[in-house]
Formats: structure tokens, sequence, C-alpha cells
């Protein structure tokens, strides 16, 4: 038993290296990022006063959040409305569970994955299982805060991501094609040297990050918390931390999808330089340089992916309903399953 | 065989311990002046009028349903999306003619008007 107690000991502290070192900072980078960015975009100065910069402006949040008082409306539902925020943060954080941040690194002879759980042939799945869950998490909000702006912002929600996750479900199927595989680190090894899945997939990619804006809940998506109809939407009658929590899960997911975007069509943690290139100067697979090398390009591009979801939602007005329906339903899905046809018709001629 | 999984485990069971600190820090730390008018409904002010277990529209219902019915169908999809490079010509017409259905039925359901919003 003791190897069990090590493996489970082990597990938990990948789990906190994830969250400390990938979802946290993500989330509190992205939150200034954000700030910065909408700031220019508006010709503002944005945060300034909290530290060189005003990059301590995500940390002083977080201290006002915590101190702010608690409210549970009498009429709430005081279990589901406490579970709801937890829901949202844990499927933020799990969605990094299987993300390939870099190949591997060789320290002595023991390897080391640049990932929580690097070899899952199920990996894709359990990202879409995910996504999955996080539709409650605003559901339940909505619903145990029996408030009518909240319920309408749940309804809306619910509706809307279960929509966009068939399109997503489709739109990535071609990519499984080329790939062969579930697993996310095949998927990133087949596009090496440059043979991004971007350049023989575009249909697909549009159509995913298309959805990926209606996943995460944000703007020209952002219906379930539309402040001029709904006033927070399902978030109306949430205070301080637990509040933030659903703010820290909106980031958290934007991260989680501008990473899976990049590992499904951007490259993932490939180099931009054919690895005939990188041998010859010492660069060979395993060794620590590629290693870190890799995680920088990983993140590098997740940061340009994140920048055009920011750019996207200060530059667009919102969608209505029956426009943000009819563009999952009539536009996205059949595009998806064109681009099907299309992936199976090319393979089997090139065949 | 465990040792693959048990990563993902540990990293949800990390994040509910960090949502329920976080919270449950937030709960201690901020203060508790709670009255009646605080702890009722918001609804911008006015009094809370009729309750909120109303009935709503039938289209989210309907949504949540054709959902159910394409999950299924995109799931059947990704074992054949796997296998589709060993599979040869059988397994191209297979999957066409399985998406010619699926591809009928979506015309049915936006004939029907289902996917109408008004």
């Amino acid at each position: 038993m003791p190897e069990l107690l090590l493996l489970i000991l082990i597990s938990l502290l990948k789990g906190g290296l994830v969250l400390g070192l990938v979802v946290l900072p993500g989330a509190v980078v992205s939150v200034y990022y954000e700030r910065k960015v909408s700031a220019w975009i508006q010709h503002r100065i944005g945060p300034n006063r909290t530290g060189p910069f005003g990059i301590l402006q995500p940390f002083a949040d977080v201290a006002k959040l915590l101190l702010k008082e608690d409210i549970i409306p009498t009429d709430a539902n005081k279990g589901f409305h406490f579970f709801a925020p937890l829901i949202a943060v844990t499927t933020a954080v799990a969605a990094f569970a299987v993300t390939p941040f870099g190949n591997y690194i060789m320290v002595g002879t023991t390897r080391i994955d640049l990932a929580v759980a690097p070899n899952i042939n199920v990996a894709l799945l359990y990202v879409f299982g995910v996504g999955s869950v996080a539709v409650y998490g605003i559901t339940f909000a909505g619903w145990s805060s029996s408030n009518k702006f909240s319920l309408l912002g749940g309804l809306r929600s619910a509706s809307q991501m279960i929509s966009y996750e068939l399109c997503m479900g489709l739109s990535v199927i071609g990519v499984i094609m080329m790939a062969g595989s579930l697993n996310l680190n095949d998927i990133v090894k087949n596009q090496a040297d440059l043979k991004w899945n971007l350049f023989f997939q575009p249909l697909g990619f549009i159509v995913f990050f298309v959805a990926g804006f209606a996943e995460t809940n944000r703007a020209p998506f952002d219906l379930p918390e539309a402040e001029p109809e709904l006033v927070g939407g399902y978030h109306t009658e949430y205070s301080g931390m637990k509040f933030g929590m659903f703010f820290l899960a909106e980031y958290g997911h934007m991260v989680a999808s501008a990473a899976m975007t990049t590992t499904l069509f951007l490259g993932g943690w490939q180099l931009p330089i054919p690895a005939s290139v990188l041998a010859p100067i010492g660069l060979v697979e395993g060794s620590i340089v590629l290693g870190l090398l890799q995680f920088g390009t990983f993140f590098a591009k997740i940061a340009v992916m994140c920048f055009v979801f920011i750019w996207v939602r200060w530059s667009l007005p919102r969608f209505r309903y029956d426009q943000l329906m009819n563009l999952g339903w009539r536009v996205m899905m059949p595009l998806a399953l064109v681009n099907i046809i299309l992936t199976t018709i090319v393979m089997a001629f090139l065949r | 065989m465990i040792s693959l999984y048990l990563p993902i485990v540990g990293t949800i069971i990390v994040g509910v311990l960090f949502g329920v600190v976080m919270m449950k820090l937030h709960e201690v730390l901020g203060p508790r002046r709670a009255n009646n008018e605080k702890l009722s409904t918001y609804e911008s002010g006015m009094e809370p009028i009729s309750s909120v277990k109303d009935r709503h529209s039938v289209k989210f219902y309907l949504v949540a349903m054709l959902f159910i019915l394409f999950d299924i169908e995109i799931v059947f999809m990704y074992p054949w999306a796997v296998q589709f490079k060993h599979l040869g010509a059988q397994g191209v017409i297979a999957m066409i003619l399985f998406m010619v259905m699926l591809f009928v039925g979506f015309i049915y359901i936006v004939r029907k008007g289902a996917l109408e919003w008004d």
C-alpha cells in the first residue's frame, strides 16, 4: 500500500502544481491583460495605481472580494448556492489536467512528462466531458438564486453551451481523423514541422474557435450575463469571493479554451522551427532547454489566442438570443458536417 | 493503469479544495451586517412579484432534447474518426450514409420550426 499512497501524494502535488503554476497565474495575468488591452483599445490608461503599471491590480481585486460581505438571499437554495461557484472553478482547473504543456525532459535517466496526466488515450473526450460539467455550475447558480434574472441567465447559458458543444464536438472530428488518436500528445506530435492542423482544417478551426467563445460565455456571446437585460445574469445574487469564483472560472475557461485551440489547431507545444534544424544545435528530444522552449512556445501561443479573445470582446456588439441560436444550429453545425465530409473525401483520395 | 488516471483525480481534488478554502475564507473575513432588505431577492429595487418557479419558454427544453439526440450521434463518430485510416472504402461509405441520415433529421427539425426563436 505505501506505493499507492505515494502515487496519491504525487497526484495531489501535480494538481497543486498545475493550479499554482498554470491556472492561477493564467487567470491573474489574463485579468490584468484584459484590462490593459481594453484600455488600449478604448484610448484609456487602464489600471496604473497598484504597483508599477498597475500589475498588482488582480491581487487588490482578490483582497477586496475577500473582505466583502457574504450575502445569501433568504429564498435561495443554500446548498446549491454554495455548490455552483465550486463547480465552476473546479471545472476550470480540471480542464488543464490533460493539456500537454511540452513533450518531456530527461533528468538523468528519469523521464518527466510536461503534463499532469500525459498519456490519457481519451483525453479529448475528457476535455469535452469537463466542458459539459461546467454547464451545471452556471445552471445551478441561476436556479438556486430564486431570482428571475439569474434563472433566465442560467437557462440561456445552458441552452447556448449545449448547442455550441455540438458544433465543437463535430469540428474536431477532422483533427481526430488526421491524427488517428484522441490522445492530445499524439495530436500535437502529428503537427510537427509546421504541419499545423490550422492549415489543413481551416473550416474546423473557425467553427471550433467561434464555439469556444460561446462555451466560455464571452462577448459577443455573453447573453447569460447581458447587463442591459439581465442585471448580472446568473451571478446577480452572488457577492464577494463567491462572485470572484465565477470571475476566476470565466478567465480560467478562457485560458483553457485558448490552450485547447492551440493544442488541436496551432501545433500545441511544437516550435515553429523544424526538428531537423533544431537537432544539430543540440536541441534534441528530452533536453531540458528544448523542454523549456516548448513550454514557452505553448504559453506564447496561448497569450496570442487570449489576445484575440479580448480583442473580439471589445470590438463586437452582443448578439440577440435568436441570432445566437440560429448561428449555432443553422450555420455552425452544417459547416462542421461539411468539414467532416470534405476531410473524408480528401483523405480517401490521397490514400 | 491507475497511475495514469490518478493525477486527474488529484487535480480535481485540488480544484475543489481551492474553491472551498477561498469561499470559507470569504465567509470568515467578510463583515456580517445582514438585514431583511439586503437578504431579499434582488429585483431592481422593486418588491419581488410572483414566483420564479413560473413557466418558461418550451424552446429551452426542446434545445436540451435535440442536444441529447445529436450528441449521441456525434459520439458514434469518434471511434470511427480514430480508426478512419484503417477502415478503407467501406468505412467511408458507411459514415457518409450515416451523415446523410443525420442531415435528413436535421433538415426535418429545421423545417418543423423547432429552432425558431421569436
